[in-house]
């Protein structure tokens, strides 16, 4: 059940720093550990940038869940760019197409529970991941 | 357009990050502290991250390329104060900063920086190693 739902612009590198922060905000407010709290936003920054970066923007819903006595934080980024054409391929450490490191989205994926990603070549992607406290 | 300031200190540049950075002032930043120390011929960076709460692939990347420019520029580069879970999340997304020399505060990463200028030649290796012993965190 989601208790808590917002969403926010990605269209530029301050608009990350905004999501890093309203992300950390939540991540207290759960009570997350300072280490999950990092690991969290250090994700919710990889994907920002990717769907500035490669998506050409989007946006960024963070929702609190609850389930029972659990309580989770959920992260869905979504951008209307190009899309990625091979999705093993991108989820693999080192690869990139945009001069990075390649660790954003493998990264990212690491550091969540769990990980969902969709896109088509032309529409766009969506990538959610979801830690649970 | 914001920038982060860089001292002077003898031959040293100090950093000292205190906010959250966007993708810009982290350019803005190598390219600041790569002028510097050409203009400055300064021989040792010092960047302070203590008050940094998170560092991505991608601050991470750029740290590493200051430490590379300024190593082809003649100076040497200690990172100092990386708090536990910053360094946590940063092995696990991937990036280990090899290339980079560390110290756990600012202290330490002076003695670092004299103890790497002193004795250039036979410098140890192992950043932290340094100035676990001495007082002064001196070689020697």
């Amino acid at each position: 059940m989601v208790v808590r739902d917002e969403l926010l612009p990605v269209r530029s590198s301050n608009d990350v720093v905004v999501v890093r922060q309203t992300v950390r905000a939540r991540a207290i407010d759960i009570g997350f550990t300072l280490v999950d709290q990092t690991k969290i936003v250090t994700a919710a920054s990889e994907l920002a940038r990717n769907a500035l970066d490669h998506g050409g923007g989007g946006t960024a819903r963070i929702e609190v869940l609850a389930e029972g006595a659990r309580r989770g934080l959920r992260l869905t980024f979504e951008d209307q760019g190009k899309g990625i054409p091979d999705i093993e391929l991108a989820l693999r450490d080192g690869y990139t197409t945009g001069g990075g490191l390649g660790l954003g989205l493998s990264g990212a994926r690491r550091l969540m529970n769990q990980f969902d990603l969709w896109s088509e070549p032309g529409k766009g992607t969506r990538v959610s991941v979801v830690r649970w406290r | 357009m914001d920038r982060i300031p860089i001292l002077k200190m003898g031959e040293f540049l100090l950093v000292t990050i205190q906010v959250d950075m966007h993708d810009r002032l982290v350019l803005q930043l190598q390219s600041d502290l790569t002028e510097r120390i050409a203009r400055t011929n300064a021989r040792g960076v010092l960047i302070d991250i203590s008050a940094l709460e998170m560092v991505d692939s991608f601050i991470g990347r750029t740290i590493a390329n200051i430490a590379g420019m300024a190593r082809v520029l003649d100076a040497q580069t200690v990172v100092t104060g990386m708090q536990p879970a910053v360094a946590i999340t940063l092995v696990e997304l991937g990036l280990t900063l090899s290339g980079v020399r560390t110290a756990l505060n600012v202290e330490r990463g002076m003695a670092l920086l004299r103890a790497l200028l002193d004795d250039a030649a036979p410098v140890v290796e192992g950043s932290r190693s340094a100035s676990d012993d001495g007082d002064d965190g001196r070689q020697g």
